[in-house]
């Protein structure tokens, strides 16, 4: 199987705290990985290095390789916009502009350049549509996204991602503020989504790693302990700090 | 009324409650000695507060009650809408038409807001969003000092230099105009616009900037289409305010306007409506129609910086609520 995302030996450190310890991982495309791990492990650290957006952290030093289709996204060459834009990312909080629903949904092909009217509403309703909230918003399109409910601010936040057509999508605890029916509502659409998409998700819920997800990762202290199939993963983890994490004993 | 609020505090905690069986009357007695020091204050307080509603009362009161007779006696539509100022004419009847000042405020400030909003507005991007911390602090350092220098400072500098400089450029027989009185208003609002634009900006969520940045979007297009219209309400506030200071300034363009009751055009002498009043007062006559007529135009003027307040406090108010 091919991977989509290639990790060698990446190392992160905020300041002299080092936060991410020599991970290497394979990211299969089309399925799910799930990062889980406890508070401070370094799962989202790792997610954000994924697209870059550490970047935006001061401080912040990385040694090693992320290769995104055999190319290593931390090449000074890189167009870390261009690069963004074919990595799409999901906050913990949904943010969604304080503009239109049409708006933020179109906020990203308008800044590549899209300008045609009729191109912009067949890609918000298409997006719409792929983010399972098409029919609740389309008579209101024009309307605030600041008055969705929490669990709808997400998924408009989820359709802005998909509008500008990612490869892989990164999932940073998207759920973890939401009740349990936008969540679960959420974990159908990841599962929906990877059929088109690369979805690697952060979570601390590890009963959404065990349900959507094809691979884990599990995070301890900056190191990944352990990677592998889900199911294998929660049923023999190998690895003795895996099998106390995931049966309760810490975190 | 303290006391009942400093039992109800003590109230939820049964084992305060029980205490307060006992120590209480100590701490009650204890207050009781500071009383009169209490009521004392709080009347000072109160006094202070009234104080300040007091003169703004008295000062419309004021205004209205001197500025309303020699309006009435000129006519509103006379008054507003005269284009000549001749209160002292001797061969013909004086005239006291402010269409002149009322214009001149309007362009004027106009003119300082289109100056003064584009480069305060970048320069509140520039230290917000762009500068290095140290660069932003020489910058914000000298915005400040910008803000602390006495408005006569302004007029003098705008003499000396401004003044000479349109009218060498422009070829006039006088530099001092329109458009000198612009630049130095310009300048002048430049502070409060770069402060509180600063402020709208900086309080613009960062989980904003971060998904535009996180779609692909470069530094300056999130810039231009997150933060700023997601700021936009504390802009206008700060135009609003910019507005407010540009019309009520007195001092420094009196030395840069020509002082001459012209309709008013971008490159000769004019007057505003707050230089009217300074430049007329010590020559109109105590109780004369041309000083009346100055009271009338403070009260246009403050009719004027009435309505930018109401503005103002919109601007504020939806601000909040959004």
């Amino acid at each position: 199987m091919d991977s989509i995302l290639s990790v060698k030996d990446l190392n992160l450190w905020y300041g002299d705290h080092q936060a991410l310890r020599s991970i290497n991982v394979e990211i299969p495309a089309n399925e799910i990985t799930a990062l889980i791990g406890p508070s401070g492990c370094g799962k989202s650290t790792f997610l954000k290095t994924l697209n870059r957006m550490n970047d935006l952290v001061p401080g912040v030093r990385i040694t090693g390789e992320v290769n995104f289709q055999k190319r290593n996204i931390y090449d000074p060459a890189v167009d870390v916009t261009g690069l963004r834009r074919r990595i799409g990312m999901v906050f913990q909080k949904a943010n969604p502009f304080p503009m239109s629903i049409y708006d933020n949904v179109a906020y990203g092909p308008r800044t590549y350049g899209v300008r045609s009217r009729a191109k912009l509403d067949e890609i918000v309703e298409k997006s719409l549509q792929a983010a399972a909230i098409w029919e609740e918003v389309k008579d209101r399109l024009k309307a605030s996204a600041l008055g969705l409910s929490g669990g709808q601010q997400q998924r408009l936040c989820i359709a802005r991602a998909l509008a500008v057509e990612p490869e892989v999508l990164l999932m940073d605890e998207s759920t973890s503020a939401l009740d349990p029916i936008s969540t679960s509502k959420i974990e159908d659409l990841a599962v929906e989504l990877k059929s088109k998409y690369t979805v690697v998700m952060v979570t601390h819920n590890m009963q959404q790693a065990a349900r959507v997800s094809d691979k884990t990762a599990f995070f301890l202290l900056g190191e990944m302990v352990e990677f592998g199939g889900t199911e294998q993963m929660f049923s023999a983890p190998t690895d003795k700090r895996t099998e106390d994490y995931i049966t309760g004993r810490f975190g | 009324m303290e006391y009942g609020s400093l039992e109800d505090m003590a109230a939820p905690s049964p084992e305060r409650a029980a205490a307060a069986a006992v120590a209480p009357r100590r701490k009650l007695m204890k207050l009781g000695g500071q009383k009169p020091l209490e009521v004392v204050m709080h009347g000072l307080f109160l006094l202070c507060g009234v104080l300040a509603v007091g003169f703004v009362l008295v000062i419309s009161v004021y205004l209205i009650v001197s500025g309303v007779p020699a309006i009435r006696q000129i006519g509103l539509w006379n008054f507003l809408a005269g284009e000549v100022w001749e209160p002292t004419a001797t061969t013909r009847d004086p005239s006291f038409g402010i269409l002149p000042f009322i214009l001149t405020s309007v362009y004027g400030t106009a003119g300082a807001i289109l100056i003064g909003v584009p480069v305060g507005l970048f320069t509140a991007l520039f230290l917000a969003k762009v500068a290095p911390p140290r660069v932003a602090k020489v910058i914000r350092g000298a915005v400040e000092l910008l803000a602390g220098i006495p408005s006569v400072v302004y007029g003098l500098v705008g003499m000396i230099v401004l003044v000479p400089a349109i009218q060498k450029t422009f070829q006039l027989s006088s530099g001092a105009c329109l458009l000198a009185a612009i630049v130095v208003l310009a300048v002048m609002i430049l502070p409060s616009i770069v402060n509180v634009s600063e402020t709208a900006i900086n309080a613009v969520p960062k989980e904003y900037e971060e998904a535009s940045l996180a779609l692909g979007a470069t530094k300056m297009e999130t810039i231009f289409r997150v933060t700023l219209p997601a700021s936009r309400s504390g802009v206008a506030a700060a135009v609003v305010l910019g507005v407010g200071r540009a019309i009520g300034e007195a001092m420094a363009i009196v030395m840069v306007a020509g002082n001459v009751s012209n309709m008013p055009s971008l490159l000769t002498g004019v007057r505003f409506l707050t230089t009217a009043i300074t430049s007329g007062m010590s020559y109109a006559a105590v109780g004369s129609l041309y000083q009346q007529a100055l009271f009338s135009i403070g009260l246009v003027l403050f009719l004027f910086i009435m309505l930018i307040n109401a503005l103002l406090n919109r601007f504020i108010k939806r601000k909040k609520e959004g």
